[in-house]
Formats: structure tokens, C-alpha cells, sequence
């Protein structure tokens, strides 16, 4: 009866929230890795890079939200994973409810943790310099952009909750995408990479979103890198997405 | 009432090239308490599934309430509920959280008092803001029959509702099931437990290589066999026996689980 999707999806939000806030570490942990490899960068490394910019932080600030959010979604495929073990994803499919409700409250639980992460990642940011002249629109814009980057991999951590056969396997995926970053603008301008590895580094997606935000934080006009990365996300969206329903098809055939 | 509760006619059913069901027909009564006895791997979660419309079946038709698990699956889930194998509680949640959730998403307007109903009739009040993972097998398995009772479904699916359980909660699950149908509610229950069967079941069929190989009542059942032998066997008390009198329950196996008694199950723990 998809006139309940709302109130049924809204109350499975409310239990995973439930979740999270009762585990608060997992929001921690999201953000402790991030934030030590900020440091890591911006007191160790940092002043050595040379990135055209006075101000480090701000450069680096970008990529170091797009590891928090690969690394944030792999608690999403194990959440998933985990109540299809414990057979209360059975008892909400036998039950008359919308039955997308169950993966959807999964997808908004991720895009509210995830913000959570962020959150803390930027004070602490700021904390160690990071300024920025943007104005509302842009943070809007900056936000649209992460949530959908969310969303997509969000998809991914999906069908490798629903399609896993073990915890590991469940939030092990998110590795690769974890490391993406290190191989773009993110840390260093590409500008100083051998070939093959540049011509990767400037045509995978976490390049051109990385740009577009430093972009917008920078007050720089984003030039056509944000279309490059809304088509990315919203490729990565919608494939991972119709994996998601075949495998949680083939769960319920 | 003549119609049958669940009706399931010729259901097949494969997993690659493992046929689990090979054409099972039964039909269960309204109110009734119906055994699908069978060992491991016998096929009695697949067909448990099937009825409660977490699978499809490949061939063959099933029908619960009147209406088809395949083409008004939605109907029977308003008429159904499901205990699974593995009870299926939020462990992260409380006693009462979970009780709350199910009466939300059955959409039952006072889930707060609903769920303070099933935590007193279950001897759970005193756990009630406990979380789950500190409760004990059994309390873990009364809540999620409390939770399957929500919204008074018509037909209940209990998928080895005592395996794992210790003596005196296995007690208290038949007691509870007894219970259920004397209220009218139609019981499925699967077991590998002989016993169980015998003790809770008005009709029991034997799931065996995919098919039902005996169906009928206990009494039936007996006439399959030769006729009995009578043997002098001196008894001696079954360690279940001693069990339960050391620690004071004061109900050997057979006595204290027989119909009729309406005492509400007690907390023992």
C-alpha cells in the first residue's frame, strides 16, 4: 500500500536514528579517520606540497569529506547486513507495509550520519584554519552536491548489504572507494603526476567534485568541472540504484 | 466456518538445482494448531516462507485467508504474522521500542498502550526499557511472539518457535501457543521436535524429501503403525524431569503443559 510509504518509511528512519545515536561511535569513527589524515596532511606532509594556494587547509578540506563519506556508507551496508541476518528484515517483509520503506529509511539514515561526520570534520577544519568567504548559496550548493555524492555510494553500500555473506564483506567494498581521493586533486594538483596516473586522476569522478568544492569555497567561478561531477554522481546513482532493486529483487524471488 | 485457514496445493520449490519442495498439498482449519514436523533441511522454512510471502513459489498454488500469496500477497500480510527461526527483535531498541515499532507500522493508533499490554501478559513490564541484547533467550523469544500477536492477525506462522530455548521457556512457548488458538487464531508451526508436535499439534504432517508423507491427527497418525505391544518398562524420570523439579517449577514434562490451563506465563528468570 504505497500510501503509507511516508509514515512507514518515517518510522524505520526513526529506528535507525535510534541506532546511531545510541552508537555514537560510529559517527566518531567516521570522522576520527578523516581528521587524522587532515592532520597528517596539513602538519606533516603539508609543507612540502606545493598547491598554488596560502592556505592548505582549505585545499585539502574537500577530498577529506569525500573519504569520511566512502568510509561513513560502509556502516550502512552493515547495518542492512545485519537485519537481514537477524531475520527483522523478514518480519518488516512479511508485514503489511510499503515494502521500500525498509531500504529507503537505510538511504536517509546514511545521508543524516553522514551529514553528522561532515559537520564535525568541518570544525574541526576550521579549528585548524580553514576559511572560507563563501556565502549561503554557495554552502547550499557545496551541501547538494555532498548529499548527492552521498546518495550514490549510499546505493552502492546497498547492494553490498543486501548481496554480502558475511560483515566483512558488507562494509569491506568501501576500501577502493576510500582510496579514490588520494589518486585525484584532492591532496595534490594533478599537474605533477606521471601520464597514465594524471589522465585517471583528472577523469575519475572524485576530481571534478573536488574542484567544484574548492571552487565554491574559494569564491573561484566553478567552471564546467560541476556538471562533470553532477553527471558522475547521477551515473553512479542511478546504475547503483538499479543493481540495489535487481538484488533485492532476487532476495524476495 | 468450512474454508480452510491456509490452503496450498502442488507448491514447488528450487534453489539452483536443489529441489527443496517437490508438490506439497495441506490444508489447515481455521483455529486449528497445524504441525509441519520435518528434519533439517526437510524444506519447512522454504514453505513457511512462501505462505508469508518472503518467497515465490516455482509451481502450485497457496492461498491463506482466502487469498493468493503470489497474486494478493498484500492481503495476506494484513492477515498474517511471521516468528521466524531466529527471533527477530532489534537488539539496539528496548523491550517496549519494539513492540512500539510493529504497532506503528501495522498502523494501530495507541501503540504505547498496545505494547504495555503484550510486556504485561508476557512477564516482560519489569524489562520493558531493558535493551533486547541484555535479555535471555526466552524473553527474547516471548517478544517476538508479542511482537507477531500486534494488530491480531488471523493467522501466525511460528518457525521452530523453541529451538535454542531451554526447558522451562520451551514450557512457556507452548503454553503461549495453546493460548493463541484458543482465542481463535489459526497456528502454523514448524518443528523437529517430535514431542512438540505431539503435546501442541491438532493435526501434524511429516515434510519429508520435498514431500508431505503423512498427514492427519495424532490418533491418525498411531494407526499408520502396527498395533501396539504392550511391554512392561520400569520408568525412570527423564532428565528433563529432574531438571525442572530441582529447579523448582514444580511441572514434570507431561502435566503441567496440557491444555486448558489459562495461567498466563510466568517470568522464571
Amino acid at each position: 500500500m504505497s500510501t503509507h510509504f511516508f509514515a512507514d518509511t518515517s518510522v524505520l528512519l526513526g529506528r535507525s536514528m535510534r541506532h546511531i545515536f545510541r552508537s555514537v561511535d560510529t559517527i566518531i569513527t567516521t570522522a576520527i579517520t578523516p581528521i587524522a589524515l587532515m592532520l597528517l596532511f596539513v602538519y606533516v606532509f603539508g609543507g612540502a606540497i606545493r598547491t598554488d594556494t596560502d592556505n592548505y587547509v582549505n585545499y585539502l578540506l574537500p577530498g577529506i569529506m569525500l573519504i569520511a563519506i566512502a568510509s561513513g556508507i560502509a556502516y550502512t551496508a552493515v547495518r542492512l547486513f545485519t537485519d537481514m541476518q537477524s531475520g527483522i528484515f523478514e518480519r518488516f517483509q512479511s508485514m503489511p507495509i510499503a515494502r521500500s520503506s525498509v531500504l529507503w529509511a537505510h538511504v536517509l539514515t546514511s545521508l543524516v550520519a553522514n551529514g553528522l561526520s561532515l559537520v564535525i570534520i568541518v570544525l574541526v577544519a576550521l579549528l585548524m584554519g580553514f576559511r572560507t568567504s563563501a556565502n549561503v548559496l554557495d554552502w547550499l550548493a557545496v551541501a547538494g552536491i555532498l548529499a548527492l555524492f552521498t546518495l550514490a555510494l549510499t546505493w552502492i553500500a546497498i547492494i553490498a548489504g543486501l548481496s554480502a555473506k558475511s560483515v566483512d564483506g558488507a562494509g569491506g567494498f568501501s576500501y577502493p572507494l576510500i582510496f579514490l581521493p588520494f589518486i585525484s586533486s584532492a591532496f595534490v594538483p594533478t599537474e605533477t603526476m606521471p601520464g597514465p596516473v594524471r589522465w585517471f586522476a583528472e577523469n575519475q569522478p572524485v576530481t571534478s567534485i573536488v574542484n567544484t568544492i574548492q571552487d565554491l569555497f574559494a569564491q573561484r567561478p566553478v567552471g564546467g568541472d560541476i556538471w562533470v561531477a553532477l553527471a558522475w554522481c547521477l551515473g553512479i546513482l542511478v546504475v547503483s540504484y538499479a543493481f540495489a532493486t535487481a538484488a533485492y529483487k532476487r532476495q524476495i524471488a | 466456518m468450512t474454508a480452510a485457514a491456509i490452503q496450498v496445493k502442488g507448491i514447488e520449490k528450487s534453489y539452483k538445482d536443489l529441489h527443496v519442495l517437490r508438490g506439497v498439498d495441506f490444508e489447515v482449519a481455521p483455529g486449528s494448531i497445524f504441525a509441519l514436523l520435518g528434519s533439517n533441511g526437510a524444506g519447512k522454512t522454504t514453505m513457511v516462507k512462501i505462505l508469508s510471502t518472503l518467497l515465490k513459489a516455482d509451481a502450485g498454488a497457496a492461498a491463506v485467508e482466502g487469498f493468493d500469496v503470489a497474486a494478493e500477497s498484500l492481503q495476506v500480510r494484513q492477515s498474517i504474522s511471521l516468528t521466524g527461526q531466529f527471533a527477530a527483535v532489534d537488539e539496539v531498541l528496548s523491550g517496549k521500542e519494539n513492540l512500539i515499532l510493529v504497532a506503528k507500522l501495522r498502523h494501530l493508533k495507541n501503540p504505547g498502550e498496545i505494547a504495555d499490554d503484550l510486556l504485561a501478559q508476557f512477564s516482560l513490564t519489569e524489562a520493558a526499557s531493558r535493551k533486547v541484547a541484555t535479555y535471555s533467550g526466552g524473553m527474547r523469544r516471548r517478544l517476538d511472539i508479542a511482537m507477531s500477536l500486534i494488530g491480531d492477525p488471523k493467522v501466525i506462522f511460528l518457525d521452530e518457535p523453541t529451538t535454542g530455548l531451554d526447558p522451562e521457556a520451551r514450557l512457556e512457548v507452548w503454553q503461549i501457543v495453546k493460548n493463541l488458538a484458543h482465542q481463535g487464531t489459526t497456528v502454523l508451526l514448524t518443528t523437529q521436535y517430535l514431542d512438540e508436535a505431539e503435546q501442541l499439534a491438532d493435526r501434524i504432517a511429516i515434510l519429508h524429501e520435498g514431500r508431505i508423507i503423512a498427514n492427519g491427527t495424532l490418533a491418525e497418525l498411531k494407526q499408520l503403525l502396527p498395533p501396539a505391544k504392550i511391554e512392561y518398562v520400569e520408568k525412570q524420570p527423564s532428565l528433563e524431569d529432574i531438571f525442572l523439579s530441582l529447579v523448582g517449577t514444580g511441572t514434570g514434562t507431561g502435566a503441567g503443559v496440557q491444555a486448558g490451563s489459562n495461567e498466563s506465563v510466568k517470568d522464571r528468570s
